[in-house]
C-alpha cells in the first residue's frame, strides 16, 4: 500500500514537471558559464541585479574561461565569462557557426603570484616567474629563497587564467609537467597556505581577506617586475594596474552572441555600470577604466 | 604449545586488521560530524544560499538531488524487476543466460565517469535532452541497473519453488503464478536492493557533472528538462572552486554531513527493512 | 551492497507461514475453453517476450556503451596515431607550441594508484574477511557487517573531500612533503573504497567451503589458526583473488576522489608522493571545456573506451575465476 502511495507520488510530481508551462521558466534564465576567476564575482553581481530585477532570473556556472567560450559557441549559454582573449581558432569556429561575439570589460584582475607566508623572497621578475612555471628553475635557492624544491600549483587548460599566464608570462612554452593542476583559485590558495614551498596564481580578488580587508594570513603576494632593471610592483594598488605598472594585469570579460538584448543587456549595463562596478571593487578587483567603458558602449549598440 | 601461540598471534592480526577498519570509519565520521554538525540548522536545510554561497542553505542541492533519484529509480526500479523476472522465472541455463549474467556483472564495474560518457553521448547530445534532470536521472538509472537486478533476482530466488509450482498445479499460467504467488513475497526484498543502489546513485558526482548538475541556480528546478544543483556535486565545488575558501569550509562540511547522512538514512532503511522482513518470515 | 550476497541464509527459512493462494478458476472443457487457452496463450507469449527484451537489456546496455564509445573516439586516431597516443607521455592538448595526445603517463598513474590501494586493501579486507568468518562471535558479525557497508556507502566526494582536508596534511606530515596530494593520498582513499568488494565477496568464499573441509582438518588436529591458513583459504583462493580483482576494478574507475585528492600533475609519476593525474580523473578535468567535435574532444573518449576496456578485461577475469570455481564447486 505504502509502496503504491509513493510510485503515485513520484508520477504525480513527474507529471507536472513535464507539464509544458513548466519549461517556460528556466527557458527565459540567462545562462552565465565560464571563468573561475570570474564566477563569484558574477553570482555576486547575479544576486544584487536579481534584487532589483526579479522577473530576471540569471544563471551563473563556472568550469573555466574554456568552457564558458565553448558554450557561447554551442549555444549553451548567454553570456561566457573568460580571464582571456579568445584565441584566433575560436574565434573562427563561433563565425563558422554563426556566432557572432561582442566583448564587454566588466573588471580587471592584476594576477598575482602567491606563495607561501613563511617564504622570505618578496618579489620575482616577469621571466623569473616564466622559467619557474615552465620547469626550468626548480629550486627557491635559484631565486634566492631556501634550499627546497619549488611546489607548482596552477590551474588546469580549461582555465582563462592558465592560458593567459602561458600566453603573457611562459612566452606561449610549455608549462611544467609537474605543475600540479588544481580545479579552481580557491583551491591553489588553500594549497599554498599549506605548503612551505608552494608557488601559485590566483585572481587578485581572491588574495585578500573580506572581512579583514589585508591579505590573507599565511599567504604572500609577490611583487612582480617586468625584467631585472625594473621596479617591482604589487597587483594590490589600484595606481599600480591602472599605470600598467604591474605587467600581469588583464581584463577580465563577457562575451555575448552578438548585440546583447532584453535581460542579457540590462544586466550587463548594471555590471559595467556604477552598482556593478561598486560591487567588483567591494570584491578585490579593479574598477573598469574609461577606454573600456567606451569600448563596452560601442557594443552596446 | 607452538601450535596455540600461533594461533593466537594469528587471530590478534586478524583482530587487529578489523580494528584498522572500524577506527578509519569511525575517524571520518567523527571529522565529518564535529565540523559539520555546527553548519546544520532549520535554515540550512530549508534555505536557498545566499550571498555568494557563504550563508544561506543547500536546500536547492537537496530537492535537485531527491529530484534526481527520483528518476532513477523510475528508470532502474521496473526495468531491473522485470529483468530479474526474466533471468529468475523465465531464462534456461543457456549461454544466453550466462552471457546477460556477465554483462550485468560487467555493467556494475563500469567506472562511473564512462557512465557520465556515455550519457552525454546518448542523452544529451543523440536525444537532445541536453543537461537536464532527465540526461543526469537516466544515466544514473544505468548506473543503478545492475543492482537493482542483482538484488530483484536475490529476492526473487528466496520465494520457495512449492509456491510456483502449487499455483501451476492448479491451473494457472506462468504470469499468473508470478504475478500472485511470487511477486507479493519477493516485492520487499526487491525493495531493499533498490534502495542500497539508489542510494549509491544519489552520492554519485561523476556521471552528473556533465548531464546537468550546476553549481547556482537562483530557481528551484520546475521541470524536468532543467539543470539543477545537486548535494555531491555541491561538496566537489564548494570544496576545490569556491571562493570564500575558509568561509565556506564549515558548509562544506555540513553539505558532507547532509549527503553521508541521506545515503546512510537510505541504507538503513534497506537494512530495517530487510531485518522486518526476516523477521516476517520466521515467525 | 555486496552485489554477491548470497540468499542462502535465506533459504534455511524456506517453509512460510501461510498457504499460497491461488486466484483463478478452473473452466470446464469445450470450444470456450480452448479459444481462451489460445488468446490467453498468446498473452503469456507476449509477455514472456517482454520479460526477455528486459532480460536482454543488460546486454544491449553493454554493447551500446562499447559501440558508442568506439565510434566517439576513433575519429581521434585518424589525427594521433594509435602508437603514439599509448606510448607518449606527454598529454598537452591545449599546448601552443605543439598539441600532445600521449596518455601512458595517465596509465601509469592509474595503475600506480590502483596497486597502491591494493596493497593495502588486500591484507587488511582479508584479515577483516577471515576474522568475520573464522573468529567473531555472532553478535560481532551482526554489528561488523552493517559497519563494513556504511563505509561502501561512503560516497566517492566525501572521501576526496575528506583526503583534501583531513588525510593530506597528515600524510604531508608523515612523508616530510611539502603538501599532501600525491599518489599515496589516492591510494590511501582508494584503498578505503576497496575494502568493502575485497571484505564482502572474500568472507562469502569463506564460508562457503564445506564444512567438511573444516571439520576434517580440526579432526586431524590442527588449530583453528592452521585450518584457516592452510584449508580454508586456499579452498577459497579463487573467490578471494576474484574479489581482489573487483577491488581492483573499483579502483581503477573511481573519478572523484583521485581528481581532487592527487593533485592532478600530467607528468609521468616519479613515485609514490608524487602527484599524479588518472584517467578517470583527466576526462572529468577536461570535458566540460572542450569544443565539440574536435580532435581533443575525440582524444577524451578514446580515453574512456580505454578505461572501459580495462574495467571490462578486470571484471571478466574476476568473472571467469569465480564461474570456475562455482563449477568446481558442483
Amino acid at each position: 500500500m505504502k509502496i503504491k502511495l509513493a510510485i503515485l507520488l513520484g508520477l504525480i510530481i513527474v507529471g507536472l514537471m513535464l507539464a509544458p508551462q513548466a519549461t517556460q521558466a528556466q527557458k527565459k534564465m540567462i545562462q552565465v558559464k565560464g571563468s573561475d576567476t570570474l564566477v563569484n564575482l558574477v553570482q555576486i553581481l547575479a544576486e544584487e541585479f536579481m534584487n532589483k530585477n526579479p522577473q530576471t532570473p540569471i544563471a551563473v556556472l563556472g568550469g573555466g574561461s574554456g568552457t564558458g567560450i565553448s558554450g557561447l559557441i554551442n549555444g549553451t549559454c548567454h553570456i561566457a565569462d573568460h580571464s582571456r582573449e579568445w584565441k584566433q581558432s575560436e574565434i573562427s569556429q563561433a563565425w563558422e557557426k554563426g556566432v557572432k561575439p561582442r566583448f564587454f570589460v566588466i573588471g580587471v584582475d592584476g594576477l598575482s603570484i602567491i606563495v607561501n607566508g613563511s617564504n622570505p623572497i618578496e618579489k620575482l621578475t616577469m621571466d623569473q616567474v616564466g622559467a619557474i612555471y615552465r620547469g626550468e628553475i626548480k629550486n627557491w635557492k635559484a631565486v634566492g629563497g631556501a634550499d627546497a624544491p619549488i611546489s607548482l600549483y596552477g590551474r588546469q587548460s580549461n582555465s582563462g587564467t592558465y592560458v593567459f599566464l602561458q600566453e603573457h608570462v611562459l612566452k606561449n612554452k610549455n608549462y611544467s609537467p609537474d605543475m600540479k593542476e588544481m580545479n579552481g583559485n580557491a583551491q591553489i590558495i588553500e594549497s599554498v597556505m599549506q605548503d612551505q614551498a608552494g608557488i601559485g596564481y590566483v585572481g587578485v580578488g581572491y588574495v585578500v581577506d573580506k572581512d579583514t580587508g589585508k591579505v590573507r594570513k599565511g599567504l604572500k603576494v609577490l611583487n612582480i617586475s617586468k625584467d631585472a632593471q625594473s621596479e617591482a610592483f604589487s597587483p594590490l594598488e589600484k595606481a599600480n594596474i591602472d599605470s600598467g605598472n604591474y605587467p600581469v594585469a588583464r581584463a577580465l570579460y563577457q562575451a555575448t552572441n552578438g548585440k546583447p538584448s532584453g535581460g542579457v543587456a540590462d544586466f550587463i549595463r548594471f555590471e559595467v555600470g556604477p552598482e556593478g562596478q561598486k560591487i567588483v571593487e567591494r570584491e578585490g578587483f579593479f574598477t573598469i577604466g574609461a577606454a573600456h567603458q567606451e569600448n563596452n558602449e560601442k557594443n552596446f549598440k | 604449545m607452538k601450535k596455540k601461540i600461533f594461533q593466537v598471534l594469528g587471530f590478534l592480526i586478524l583482530r587487529v586488521c578489523l580494528y584498522i577498519v572500524l577506527a578509519i570509519l569511525l575517524l571520518f565520521l567523527y571529522d565529518v560530524i564535529h565540523k559539520g554538525a555546527g553548519a546544520i540548522s532549520w535554515e540550512f536545510l530549508t534555505k536557498a544560499p545566499r550571498r555568494g554561497m557563504t550563508q544561506g542553505g543547500i536546500f536547492p542541492a537537496i530537492f535537485g538531488t531527491f529530484l534526481v533519484t527520483l528518476i532513477t529509480a523510475l528508470c532502474a526500479v521496473p526495468l531491473g524487476m522485470f529483468a530479474a523476472i526474466y533471468l529468475n522465472e523465465y531464462a534456461r541455463q543457456n549461454r544466453l543466460t550466462r552471457l546477460i549474467r556477465l554483462s550485468i556483472r560487467n555493467l556494475s564495474g563500469v567506472p562511473s565517469i564512462v557512465y557520465g560518457l556515455f550519457g552525454v553521448i546518448l542523452f544529451v547530445n543523440m536525444l537532445k535532452f541536453g543537461t537536464s534532470i532527465l540526461s543526469a536521472g537516466l544515466t544514473l538509472g544505468l548506473l543503478t541497473l545492475p543492482w537493482t537486478i542483482t538484488a530483484s533476482e536475490e529476492a526473487l530466488k528466496t520465494v520457495p519453488n512449492s509456491y510456483r509450482e502449487g499455483a501451476l498445479a492448479l491451473g494457472a499460467t506462468k504470469w499468473q503464478s508470478i504475478r500472485t504467488n511470487v511477486l507479493p513475497y519477493a516485492v520487499p526484498g526487491m525493495l531493499t536492493g533498490t534502495v542500497l543502489g539508489l542510494a549509491r546513485a544519489a552520492g554519485e558526482t561523476a556521471p552528473i557533472l556533465f548531464t546537468g548538475a550546476a553549481f547556482y541556480l537562483p530557481m528551484l528546478p520546475r521541470s524536468l528538462k532543467d539543470q539543477f544543483m545537486a548535494l555531491p556535486y555541491h561538496l566537489y565545488i564548494m570544496a576545490t572552486q569556491h571562493h570564500e575558501i575558509t568561509a565556506v569550509r564549515p558548509l562544506a562540511y555540513g553539505t558532507a554531513l547532509v549527503l553521508i547522512c541521506l545515503v546512510l538514512g537510505m541504507n538503513m532503511a534497506a537494512v530495517i527493512i530487510r531485518y522486518r522482513l526476516r523477521r516476517k518470515r520466521r515467525g | 551492497m555486496p552485489l554477491f550476497e548470497s540468499a542462502q541464509e535465506d533459504r534455511g527459512d524456506a517453509i512460510l507461514p501461510g498457504p499460497p493462494h491461488f486466484i483463478g478458476r478452473a473452466e470446464t472443457t469445450g470450444p470456450k475453453r480452448m479459444k481462451k487457452r489460445a488468446s490467453s496463450r498468446l498473452k503469456e507469449s507476449a509477455i514472456h517476450a517482454f520479460f526477455f527484451v528486459n532480460g536482454i537489456l543488460a546486454v544491449i546496455v553493454l554493447i551500446g556503451i562499447f559501440g558508442l564509445l568506439l565510434t566517439s573516439a576513433f575519429p581521434a586516431f585518424k589525427e594521433v596515431p594509435i602508437g603514439h597516443f599509448f606510448t607518449s607521455t606527454k598529454w598537452d592538448p591545449t599546448s601552443p607550441v605543439k598539441a600532445e595526445f600521449g596518455i601512458l603517463s595517465m596509465i601509469a598513474s592509474t595503475l600506480m594508484v590502483t596497486l597502491g590501494a591494493l596493497v593495502m586493501a588486500i591484507p587488511i579486507g582479508l584479515g577483516v574477511a577471515a576474522y568475520l568468518s573464522d573468529v567473531a562471535h555472532w553478535r560481532v558479525r551482526e554489528i561488523v557487517k552493517p559497519v563494513v557497508e556504511i563505509l561502501a556507502a561512503i560516497p566517492s566526494v566525501v572521501l576526496g573531500f575528506l583526503g583534501i582536508v583531513l588525510f593530506g596534511p597528515v600524510i604531508a606530515r608523515i612523508f616530510h612533503q611539502s603538501n599532501g596530494l600525491n599518489a599515496v593520498n589516492g591510494s590511501f582513499l582508494l584503498a578505503i573504497m576497496s575494502l568493502p568488494t575485497i571484505i564482502s565477496i572474500s568472507e562469502d568464499s569463506l564460508n562457503a567451503v564445506p564444512r567438511a573441509h573444516t571439520e576434517a582438518s580440526l579432526a586431524l588436529g590442527a588449530s583453528r589458526w592452521q585450518t584457516l591458513v592452510r584449508v580454508k583459504i586456499p579452498a577459497a583462493l579463487s573467490g578471494i583473488i576474484a574479489s581482489f580483482m573487483l577491488g581492483m576494478g573499483r579502483a581503477i574507475g573511481e573519478t572523484m576522489t583521485v581528481l581532487m585528492a592527487t593533485g592532478n600533475a600530467r607528468s609521468f609519476p616519479h613515485g609514490l608522493l608524487s602527484s599524479i593525474r588518472t584517467m578517470t580523473a583527466n576526462i572529468a578535468i577536461e570535458l566540460g571545456e572542450v569544443p565539440y567535435f574536435t580532435t581533443h574532444y575525440y582524444a577524451l573518449f578514446a580515453i574512456g573506451l580505454v578505461l572501459f576496456l580495462m574495467t571490462f578485461f578486470v571484471n571478466l577475469i574476476a568473472d571467469l575465476i569465480l564461474h570456475k570455481y562455482q563449477e568446481r564447486e558442483q
